[in-house]
């Protein structure tokens, strides 16, 4: 079992994001307000991993750019260890640097293709201030070290890696400036099965070893499952569902996310039975869990739901009647 | 990296060039303007001239030797300037986005529709003739095309997730256009550059022929073939040499960028297949 | 004894990389029965994608077939002339793939691309074949078939898309349809629709499948048998359920243990996924055995 930390080292509170986007309207000249992040509110404790799950469209890779300092909120805040993360208060880039990074989804397009290894994990540290040609040199061989490469690897450029092998560069480069949070946008959707185990594995094992806390963003609800220890189920911007893992997984309570985890095509013909739930909602009578397919648009105001807790630390999104 | 045959090819010949070039004051068998002596006049390619005298009986073999140095300077430096100017403006304008590419864009929209050497004439028209006003003209005149594709390379490789997580390292702007986007667009700028240098050197020759660039009695290409202009048909030398040479220069530039191109092309597929 | 509807045998591909052939299918053999789901499974640059290739006759240079033979209904393909296999293609065997937005024409609406399959491959006028194109949208679930056939590729979801391509594949009612990677670009939830869609499609018409995927997950659910492919080599075959309960060649069960299942957690705790370059000492021998598992109502 793992000792977590409960402090919270990261906190989002009623975050907003709003585009604007032409198209509709008048000859394709109307401007609408794209709500993709629509008041969404989680933290993150020390060494944990909570995942964001959901489809294309959910907001979860916004809100994950909305961390990094790539998008700017249009409404909330970001707390880091109880500072400002994002507006005027907030750290510049470099300061950010430290705290928060990210591991890419493609490792074919996350490497700059004409930097060598060694020159894509020493930059970022002589941008830092460390300049010793030593200093450099063992920080970046402890990493490799850490992410299974050998120190000769660290002269060729990307192109002579296979796609495992630079996922491996990619979370060498995300950790070589020592950040307490990493961000993982679908770390392991783009390899092939059995190098899928070794990252995991990877992951997980350098989580434990570094004291990192993950937010990982996937639609892979296996993945999920094995590496979280909370989930937050994302629709159209809005968190429908947040739970550790296990309730999310056994007794999930939102329409939506059952959906999802019936949707998993199974490997295992034993599993067919999981299938099935059984109502988990305790006082059922108070609250109706809506399902969003039919009543949350983008474009329309949010039907004036909440997220109700039903059991400690299991919040569904509902609206209370009577 | 392999380097096929239109690279070498074109290597080949404008190192050539480049060297002749270099070397005009201690191969060219005469001094280009001062030997000068009305006696030789339009002679016929022999033994000592051996590309023939001109109408003022000076050698065509060492002006057009001396010839190179004028033509490359104007088509290296010119397209220099024009590939600084614009790599800054595309690279910045597919980067920043926003108004500043709109101005940039509309910009470059209004220089590309203006012919470029009725462009360089204006210039030229203020300035006066000779070799700095030409590659003023030349150099502030050509660089849209450029501009154009520094623009869309730096915005497809803008997309690409590693210049996010250099942002996400906390690289500033300005260096992550110079170590993450430049590198990588580097390719068909290159390619530009070079057929940019052989048209360079072709606008000089047309803009010399008509007596707005270089100024008698200096021998570039294009005042030569001015120069050669009435006595086509009775010293037809006095053309073939000069035109021969701008002949070999373009060419040897041209394929030096399709081979760059070529070479270039393959190496930048990093994808497996 | 049913006769095979495709007989794969010796099946041997290579790729010319300047003066070497280097083989992608190395002796491959299968054969699929009329209306039964085949899944071919296996990582990339197993050749699973080369082999579906070779079948439609969509191989290029500097891919070749060096040697097999692939009986379609006791008709070797591989000695067809280009015109007759252009008949095979589309109207017996048809093929979907997983990015359906390059697989569709952007500039023709999908009535017209619908319709085209009934024109080109069943002499029915324009006329005619357009309203074939609505009721093939509406078989496919599609809603608002009518209005749909105006649209153009890019007004389309990517789920819609993809049964656009069910549509027009299953148009000339083909006896086998090869689908690779059909659903890899796709929602958990629009993927799953898409699945039982082929599946109740199929059995429906009868139509066989082979079913291309480097997911296991996806293939059993709809396929009945599996053949694993690894570096070119059929390594093991069997029905769908044995290959999960009972693996017998190594890299199926280096395979099978490197997924995170579902619900295994809650029930044995994390455990730790299976590194399959650690239980197999050399990658280089797993293609030396093979288990191939003879149908059982043979």
């Amino acid at each position: 079992m793992n000792p977590v930390v409960n402090a919270p080292i990261l906190q989002v509170d009623n975050l907003h994001v709003r585009y604007s986007v032409t198209g509709g309207g008048l000859l394709g000249y109307g401007r609408r307000v794209l709500h993709a992040v629509n008041g969404v509110t989680f933290w993150v404790a020390k060494g944990e991993c909570l995942s964001i799950v959901g489809e294309s469209g959910c907001g979860k890779s916004t809100t994950a750019l909305s961390i990094l300092g790539l998008q700017k909120p249009s409404e909330g805040s970001i707390l880091y260890r109880g500072q400002p993360f994002t507006g005027p208060n907030g750290p510049n880039r470099m300061q950010r640097a430290k705290a928060v990074q990210m591991v890419f989804q493609d490792p074919y397009a996350s490497l700059n293709p004409r930097q060598t290894v060694r020159t894509s994990l020493a930059a970022p540290l002589r941008l830092h201030g460390i300049t010793a040609a030593s200093e450099i040199e063992a920080r970046i061989e402890a990493m490799l070290k850490n992410v299974g490469l050998t120190p000769e690897q660290a002269k060729r450029y990307p192109y002579e890696f296979s796609g495992g092998q630079r996922q491996r560069i990619g979370i060498a480069r995300a950790l070589i400036l020592e950040p307490e949070i990493v961000i993982l946008d679908e770390p392991v959707s783009a390899l092939d099965v059995s190098i899928r185990a070794q990252i995991i594995n990877l992951l997980l094992d350098l989580k434990e070893k570094l004291g990192l806390s993950y937010l990982m963003i996937s639609h892979d609800l296996s993945v999920v499952e094995h590496m979280s220890d909370r989930v937050m189920v994302m629709y159209f911007g809005q968190i429908v569902e947040e739970g550790s893992w296990r309730q999310i997984f056994e007794t999930p309570a939102h329409p939506y996310t059952r959906r999802l985890i019936a949707a998993i095509p199974s490997a295992d013909p034993q599993n067919s039975t999981m299938r099935e739930f059984g109502n988990p909602l305790p006082g059922a009578n108070s609250i109706s869990v809506l399902d969003t397919a039919t009543t949350l648009d983008v474009f329309s105001r949010p039907v004036d739901s909440r997220l109700i807790e039903i059991a400690p630390q299991h919040r569904v999104r509902a609206v209370l009647i009577a | 990296m392999r380097f096929g045959f239109n690279f070498w090819l074109g290597a080949g010949l404008t190192t050539l060039v480049i060297v002749t070039g270099i070397l005009a004051p201690w191969i060219a068998p005469f001094d280009p303007v001062l030997n000068a002596d009305l006696m030789n006049s339009e002679l016929p390619p022999d033994t000592t001239f051996w590309f023939g005298t001109d109408a003022q009986g000076r050698d065509v073999l060492s002006r057009t030797l001396y010839g190179a140095q004028i033509s490359l300077t104007v088509g290296i430096v010119s397209q220099l300037v024009n590939s600084v100017i614009g790599v800054t403006l595309g690279m910045t304008a597919g980067y920043w986005a926003g108004w500043w590419d709109d101005l940039v864009s509309g910009l470059t929209n209004v220089m590309l529709a203006i012919p470029s050497l009725i462009f360089a004439l204006a210039v030229l028209a203020v300035l006066g003739p000779g070799l700095p006003s030409l590659l003023i003209a030349l150099g502030l005149t050509n660089w849209s095309w450029t501009c154009r594709i520094a623009r869309s390379s730096t915005l497809s490789v803008k997309s690409q997730a590693y210049v996010q997580a250099a942002q996400t390292l906390g690289y500033g702007d300005i260096r992550i256009m110079f170590t993450q986007i430049l590198p990588n667009i580097l390719g068909p700028i290159l390619v530009m550059a070079t057929l940019g240098m052989g048209s360079a050197v072709l606008s000089e020759a047309a803009l010399s022929f008509i007596g707005l660039g270089i100024q008698p009695p200096s021998p570039s290409w294009g005042s030569m073939l001015t120069d050669a202009r009435q006595l086509i048909q009775l010293a037809p030398w006095i053309a073939i040499f000069p035109g021969l040479a701008i002949f070999l220069t373009v060419l040897g530039f041209n394929l030096l960028g399709d081979g760059l191109r070529d070479s270039l092309d393959p190496h930048m597929r990093t994808r497996k297949p | 004894m049913k006769q095979p509807l495709l007989d794969i045998r010796n099946l041997r591909v290579g790729v010319l990389l300047g003066r070497t052939q280097r083989p992608i299918v190395n002796d491959v053999s299968f054969k699929i029965m009329p209306g039964e789901a085949y899944g071919l499974v296996g990582e990339s640059g197993s050749g699973k994608s080369v082999t579906s290739l070779a079948v439609m006759g969509l191989m290029q240079k500097p891919l070749s077939v060096l040697d097999g033979q692939i009986l379609f209904q006791g008709q070797n393909l591989l000695e067809l002339k280009t015109r007759e296999m252009r008949r095979v293609r589309g109207k017996r065997i048809a093929m979907i793939f997983q990015e359906p937005m390059t697989a569709l024409n952007p500039l023709s609406t999908i009535g017209r691309q619908i319709a085209e399959m009934y024109v080109l491959h069943q002499g029915k006028s324009w006329n005619e074949a357009r309203r074939l194109a609505i009721d093939a949208l509406a078989s496919v679930h599609v809603p608002n078939p009518d209005q749909r056939t105006k649209n153009y590729p890019h007004q389309m979801s990517g789920g819609l898309r993809q049964r656009v391509m069910i549509a027009m594949a299953l148009a000339c009612n083909p006896d086998l349809l090869i689908a690779d990677e059909p659903t890899t670009a796709l929602d958990v939830t629009v993927q799953a629709e898409v699945l039982r869609l082929i599946k109740e499609l199929c059995t429906e018409r009868g139509t066989a499948v082979l079913f291309i995927s480097h997911d296991l997950g996806v293939i059993a659910s709809v396929c009945q048998r599996v053949g694993v492919m690894y570096a070119g080599s059929l390594v093991e075959e069997n029905e769908t359920g044995a290959i999960f309960t009972s693996p017998r060649h190594a890299y199926t069960r280096g395979l099978l243990g490197a997924l995170p299942r579902l619900g295994s957690r809650s029930a044995h705790g994390r455990q730790r996924l299976v590194d399959i370059d650690s239980i197999i000492a050399d990658r280089s021998t797993l293609t030396e055995t093979r288990y191939i598992t003879p149908r059982s109502s043979q």
